[in-house]
């Protein structure tokens, strides 16, 4: 087990560029592909992946200690399960229209491998802080790429941004479906690795 | 790290952690019903609003009534003086990706006043263009007895949206449905005065049995 | 009968799972190199789902009677997980031929989230069991399709020199998007 020595800072920052789970690590690819169709959808998307992310990470830090190594992953699923189901009364209570958006791929948080993955590879083994910082840092990464993909998507697919028109009539219709999906996330990711081997050298 | 896995330890682990969890569930739920309920009824009565004459002021309790096996809701709107104004009535045609949830306005003389989308899940940028005004301001002050609520690759007079068909069609048939509602509606001695119910139901006869098995 | 048709047009061609709704990815993405795993996976998935589906069906059933329906997601997952579980036990003792070519897939299937998709999706939409079934299994053998297809291309691809950005996932991407481009052909269909 290998127990990290980065600052709180460094953990929460890695996410964005070195450990970015959308355009680096490339988990969590349904939901990136599927709720981008706009920039505030991207967005929502991410936030809700974050608020899981944080709770659930801090959660499993708590309890890793006291769970028998064999039921370790069904009882994980069942702490992520929870925190989703939270954020679906939540969501629906109070941004019904953006619950409805997302609607099938909020429940999907829990299945999102990113969730299950810091689980595994980070919060089991250390502090509540930390884990917490962890969760944010993946998930602020996580929410950034939504809404950078989603704004490619929507800029190229509608003529807008955030919402605002600025060309009449329609964009590339091909961009907000799912051809568009999959191309404009291979070409983030191609111009993400250009961007940063540059930075490497 | 962790702690040896016996079968007891392993069964009252999961036990303990699914018992907590469904407690913090249960509990939440029961804090969030509410505002959940609220939320939508609040949504809905907007919907209600808006599809429905500027002169309705109350709005009735939620109605059904019963047409070829189906049952259908809908509020009916009263000015200030308690004369019917208007009736909003629930539709959801099969359209691309599932249901459409669609609220029509009716005026007392049957004339389509506005219709609302209340949920969808038709393609992004296609089909769900039918929540845009764009689409939906054409049925706007529709009289079904003068037009027909079908798209005109069907002979009717509705614009479809580009690359939508099954959308435009679920849409149109969804409001000829509505207009069967009304007329069964008006056609029950109850809420509309006799009149002008009566001409709505004539007026909507003409709408075909094959629109309404499209929609079951 | 026409209504089972519908469906399983629509689950397969019209509403891919993969190329449309984008669910599943991960597999998609991970074990399409070669074309003898993709086939693997997708028959083990398509098991799993119909199995699954049938399963939670019931279980969703049971919940609305105890007016237990925010229970949903938890319990579907905690199923879904001990289903594939005891599917890889039983598999083991009664056919260790099925075994061998599916039980590497099997652990895989839990967190793939095409399951848990397809067992939420039937809940909303008002099938009975009989085309819930149906469906689940339709929509799984799309799932087989675009798998069987982007695995074929992949392999293709793998003989092309390509540039050294696009290597991996982004040039499979770009692949997929074709293809969901030619899935979209499909979409007057229904």
């Amino acid at each position: 087990m290998e127990e990290h020595t980065m600052g709180k800072f460094q953990l929460i920052t890695k996410g964005l560029i070195k450990e970015n789970p959308t355009f680096v690590l490339l988990l969590g690819m349904c939901p990136t592909l599927a709720t981008t169709t706009s920039a505030i959808n991207g967005m929502s998307m991410g936030l809700a992946t974050l608020f899981v992310l944080v709770l659930s990470n801090m959660a499993i830090s708590l309890i890793a200690p006291y769970i028998p190594d064999k039921v370790r992953i069904p009882s994980y699923i069942v702490v992520i399960a929870t925190f989703v189901t939270l954020l679906q009364f939540v969501m629906q209570a109070y941004v019904p229209d953006i619950y409805e958006t997302l609607g099938l791929f909020i429940p999907l948080i829990v299945v999102n491998c990113i969730v299950l993955g810091r689980a595994e590879a980070f919060a089991n083994k250390n502090s509540v802080v930390d884990s917490a910082c962890d969760g944010l840092g993946i998930g602020l990464g996580f929410t950034l790429s939504l809404t950078v993909l989603g704004l490619v998507r929507e800029i190229l697919g509608s003529g807008s941004a955030f919402g605002f028109k600025f060309i009449e009539g329609d964009g590339i219709l091909a961009f907000v479906l799912a051809p568009g999906a999959f191309l404009a996330l291979a070409y983030l990711i191609v111009i993400f690795r250009k961007l940063t081997s540059r930075k490497a050298e | 790290m962790a702690v040896q896995s016996t079968f007891k330890n392993m069964t009252i682990c999961l036990l303990a952690i699914c018992l907590v969890c469904s407690a913090l569930l249960a509990g939440v739920y029961a804090l969030t019903a509410e505002p959940i309920a609220a939320a939508s009824a609040a949504k809905n009565e907007a919907a209600i609003k808006e599809v429905l004459p500027d002169t309705a002021v109350t709005v009735e309790e939620e109605r059904t009534v019963e047409m070829n096996g189906q049952t259908y809701t809908y509020n009916l709107a009263y000015d200030e003086q308690g004369n019917t104004v208007g009736c909003a009535i629930n539709v959801s045609p099969l359209g691309f990706g599932g249901p459409i949830s669609i609220k029509v306005g009716f005026d007392a003389s049957g004339v389509i006043w506005n219709t609302k989308v209340l949920s969808q899940a038709e393609t992004p940028g296609l089909g769900a263009k039918c929540t845009e005004a764009s689409f939906s301001d054409q049925f706007k002050g529709f009289d079904p007895s003068a037009k027909k609520l079908a798209v005109r690759k069907d002979g009717g007079d509705v614009d479809a949206i580009t690359a939508s068909t099954i959308t435009s069609r679920a849409y149109a048939n969804g409001l000829a449905v509505a207009v069967n509602v009304f007329a069964t509606i008006a056609g029950t001695p109850m809420p509309l005065d006799a009149a002008t119910g009566a001409t709505a139901a004539q007026d909507a006869s003409y709408v075909s049995d094959e629109v309404e098995k499209s929609n079951n | 009968m026409a209504e089972f048709a519908i469906i399983f047009i629509s689950a397969i061609f019209v509403n891919n799972i993969l190329l449309s709704q984008f669910l599943g990815i991960c597999p998609f993405l991970g074990v399409s190199n070669k074309l003898s795993t993709a086939a693997g996976m997708s028959m083990a998935v398509c098991f799993v789902i119909t199995l699954a589906t049938v399963v939670t069906y019931l279980l969703n059933m049971l919940l609305a009677a105890f007016g237990l329906e925010f229970l949903q997601t938890i319990s579907f997952i905690l199923v879904i997980a001990a289903l594939v579980q005891m599917v890889e036990i039983v598999l083991k003792k009664i056919s260790p031929a099925l075994y061998s070519a599916l039980g590497i897939f099997l652990p895989l299937i839990t967190t793939n989230c095409a399951v848990l998709g397809v067992a939420l999706t039937v809940v909303t939409k008002d099938f009975n069991l009989g085309e819930a079934t149906w469906y689940a299994f339709s929509t799984s053998l799309g799932f087989g399709l675009a798998m069987v297809l982007f695995a074929g291309l992949r392999e293709q691809l793998a003989l092309n020199n390509v540039p050294k950005a696009f290597r991996g996932i982004p040039i499979a991407l770009v692949t997929a998007s074709l293809l969901a481009m030619a899935f979209m052909g499909f979409s007057g269909l229904v």
